[in-house]
């Protein structure tokens, strides 16, 4: 049997990538991408510790999330297109205007 | 029965009410004889409680009524106790009976004045008369204090009521600061009172101080009544604080009467005569009063020789007629003071009245060098006036000659000659003065275009604009008095009323107190001399301790000597009184270049009189110059706009000068947030790892 410690490396790097998805990608749609990576990490270790323990716990919780993150993608998709429609952009940079 | 007593302030303080919130409305006659009816049904009340408080024993004439107890901390309470007591009595009547008088009076006067004006000026003339009576009616220093203030108010509300003229605002405020220096000293000999005797009922203190010798140097009592002292120099106009009283005739003429005769300036007198037994125990303070009240009589007196507005004269004449009364006062001639001040409130009313009545009938002229002739113009002014004006010079067997006399008399006989002289030199000058405002007023050619002096055209400039304010017309009264309204008219009824019932009230009033030397026992000296002894409460020790006036005035037979002399300076100041309206008749009707001959053979000392001795100018030199320039420079400039000011802007600076700073952080930039975030969250997961 794997044991537990290699699902949560591979988690952890899935993190690491999600989270590197984030802050160097220059497009809104890549971004909450990532965020989605970040968010199946997460899952990922649930699972496992779920298994581990031998509960289904973790598998209860993932679903939350996955729900969240269907929601979440469905409002941060909707916020950009709005975003696009009004900067004919992707770029996060370019909505900075909310400062000062 | 004593449950009337609350009605007689309540009275005029209801029509106060009235008149204050929907005097708009109210035509003129209601308001105006709403003012007036509270005011005669509060005179009738009193006139009630006083015959009932005649009906009583001499020496227990005494009604009080507790309406409820204002505080109560620790041992100390004091309750809100109105009390009628002889003295009170006195004050009363005058209080109520000639400040009917006026409200009539007034309702003819003001009948110029848009309705709603009229409807303010009677409230404020009611709310003046209630707070009057609640001074006169307190029986604790707190109460009293609560009416002292009150008329200090209604004072500047009244003086400055044609708020919109410059000079009255002044003059209004001139008179409300003043007051309140006096009060000022008023609350500290509160105070003293308060911490020497843990009390502030009037009979309690006197029942205290009563038990105890007269102070002998200046000790702690005397400092109190000294302060108690000060206070009544601002309320009754005298040396220093005289100053605001003259100024108060920018008010409407019957407010100049009612504060000048009925009201206002009699408190102080009232509030010593009140603490008769208080004064009488340091004799110190009371030579200071008898000092302060004669230099007062002399000065106002030479003062009142050379002013040339009808009302100034008068106004002058309050002044030294007061000195004379606090004259009284401070030779320990309480029932003489008192008295003085129940005669003077007949004729100085009757003579503001007719001056009064005067102006009106000139449509706001005010300098006498613009008047002359007027007696056949005004024949009941004139003669009401004439009679006045005799009854407050003195002349036999009026008002004045009586009271005016006994003050005299009391003075010599406490042994106080030089005090005495003073005041007989202060009533000559009375004689002359009065003498010469008649003389200038009602005889002699209608005069027109007087070359004015410099002080004088502005003045009439003023009255112009007044004229022009209260009458709502523009004719330009200076120059044209007589010829665009035909001839002066005289006073109507209702001003008429209010003259001839003053007028037989200055030629009768004086004989309550016929002097035992012209076989009168002094009916009011005895009335009164229960409210100068301590209380009975004290038992026999007031009865040793009663102050020398009630011995002297009250039982006390007097011996053939003092009868001797009574008549003797009788004789001498019916001579001055007549010697001085025989002057005055001399100068003014006969020879009138005499006084402009003196006046340019003594011009240096025409110059100071005529500028009222610098006073004015003194006190804004020495006082409100440097409080005006330490407020500016020091407490604006320099606390409010550096320290106050400086405070405050320098937090918002700081806070400004940060936030520039801080701001830089918030870019706006999606990502640099969710970074710092990142960092933050590794930083707090690391420290729980590694720590």
């Amino acid at each position: 049997m794997i044991p537990l410690s290699h699902y949560l490396v591979v988690s952890a790097l899935l993190f690491a990538v999600g989270t590197a998805g984030v802050f160097l990608r220059k497009n809104l749609i890549t971004i909450l991408l990532s965020v989605e990576i970040m968010l199946n990490a997460v899952n990922l270790s649930f699972v496992a510790f779920g298994r581990f323990n031998g509960t289904v716990d973790g598998q209860i919780i993932t679903f939350f999330v996955m729900t969240v993150a269907a929601a979440e993608a469905a409002v941060g998709l909707a916020l950009v297109i709005a975003l696009f429609r009004t900067r004919e952009s992707l770029n996060p940079d370019a909505f900075t205007s909310l400062k000062w | 029965m004593t449950s009337l007593i609350p009605f007689i302030p309540l009275l005029p303080f209801a029509g106060f009410v009235v008149n204050a919130t929907l005097g708009k409305r109210l035509p003129k006659s209601v308001s105006g004889g709403l003012a007036s009816l509270v005011m005669v049904l509060s005179f009738l009340i009193s006139a009630y409680l006083v015959w009932q408080l005649a009906q009583m024993a001499p020496d227990q004439r005494l009604m009080t009524n507790t309406i409820y107890r204002w505080m109560a901390s620790g041992e100390f309470t004091l309750d809100v106790t109105l009390l009628i007591d002889p003295l009170a009595a006195v004050m009363l009547l005058v209080v109520t009976g000639i400040g009917s008088l006026i409200h009539i009076y007034s309702t003819a006067y003001m009948h110029d004045e848009v309705d709603s004006e009229f409807a303010r000026y009677f409230s404020y003339l009611n709310l003046f008369a209630s707070f009057m009576l609640v001074l006169v009616l307190g029986s604790s220093f707190p109460v009293l204090f609560v009416g002292w203030e009150g008329v200090g108010l209604c004072s500047y509300l009244l003086i400055g009521f044609w708020f919109k003229k410059k000079s009255a605002n002044d003059a209004g405020k001139k008179a409300f600061v003043v007051n309140r220096i006096g009060d000022y000293a008023f609350l500290l000999g509160m105070f003293a009172l308060f911490a020497l005797f843990g009390t502030l009922e009037v009979r309690g203190i006197a029942a205290q101080v009563a038990a105890a010798p007269p102070e002998t140097g200046f000790g702690l009592l005397s400092i109190a009544t000294l302060l108690l002292f000060i206070g009544a120099t601002g309320k009754s106009a005298q040396i220093p604080l005289y100053t605001w009283l003259p100024d108060a005739m920018e008010g409407p003429t019957p407010v100049s009467a009612l504060i000048h005769a009925a009201t206002m300036v009699t408190a102080g007198v009232y509030m010593i005569g009140r603490n008769a037994v208080l004064f009488s125990h340091t004799p110190d303070t009371l030579h200071i009063v008898a000092i302060v009240g004669a230099a007062t009589a002399l000065m106002a007196g030479t003062i009142g020789l050379v002013q040339n507005d009808i009302k100034r004269v008068l106004a002058y004449s309050t002044v030294s007629q007061l000195g004379l009364m606090f004259l009284a006062m401070g030779v320990g001639a309480f029932g003489a003071g008192i008295f003085h001040l129940y005669t003077h409130a007949f004729f100085k009313a009757c003579l503001f009245l007719g001056s009064g009545a005067v102006i009106h009938a000139l449509h706001g002229e005010q300098d006498i060098r613009n008047m002359g002739g007027l007696k056949k113009y005004l024949p009941v002014t004139y003669w009401t006036f004439v009679i006045g004006s005799l009854a407050l010079a003195g002349f036999p067997f009026l008002a004045g000659f009586f009271s005016k006399d006994e003050l005299l008399f009391e003075t010599f006989a406490e042994g106080h000659q030089i005090l005495w002289a003073v005041g007989a030199l202060a009533s000559l000058l009375t004689a002359v003065y009065m003498g010469r405002l008649v003389f200038l007023t009602f005889h002699g050619e209608r005069r027109h275009d007087a070359p004015a002096a410099a002080d004088a055209s502005t003045f009439a400039k003023a009255t112009a604009d007044k004229h022009g304010h209260a009458a709502g017309h523009g004719h330009d009264t200076h120059g044209h008095g007589g010829h665009g309204h035909g001839a002066p008219h005289d006073a109507p009824p209702a001003m008429a009323l209010a003259l001839v019932v003053l007028a037989i009230g200055s030629v009768a009033a004086g004989y309550v107190g016929v002097p035992a030397a012209l076989g009168g026992h002094n009916a009011l000296g005895a009335w009164l001399a229960p409210s100068f002894a301590a209380p009975v409460e004290a038992g026999a020790i007031a009865a040793s301790a009663a102050p020398g006036e009630a011995a002297a005035e009250g039982e006390e037979a007097h011996d053939a000597e003092h009868i001797a002399l009574e008549r003797t300076l009788m004789g001498v100041s019916s001579a001055i009184a007549i010697g001085g309206l025989l002057v005055a008749a001399f100068i003014w009707l006969q020879r009138r270049e005499i006084a402009d001959q003196m006046a340019r053979s003594f011009a240096p000392l025409h110059k100071l009189l005529l500028n009222k001795y610098y006073v004015d100018e003194i006190y804004d030199a020495t006082v409100v110059k440097p409080i005006e320039a330490v407020s500016r420079e020091g407490l604006w400039r320099g606390v409010d706009v550096g320290v106050i000011d400086g405070a405050v802007n320098g937090v918002g600076s700081i806070v400004d000068a940060s936030s520039m700073v801080l701001r830089r952080l918030q870019t706006g930039s999606v990502r640099a947030y969710a970074g710092s975030l990142f960092i933050g969250v590794v930083l707090m997961l690391g420290y729980y790892l590694w720590r």
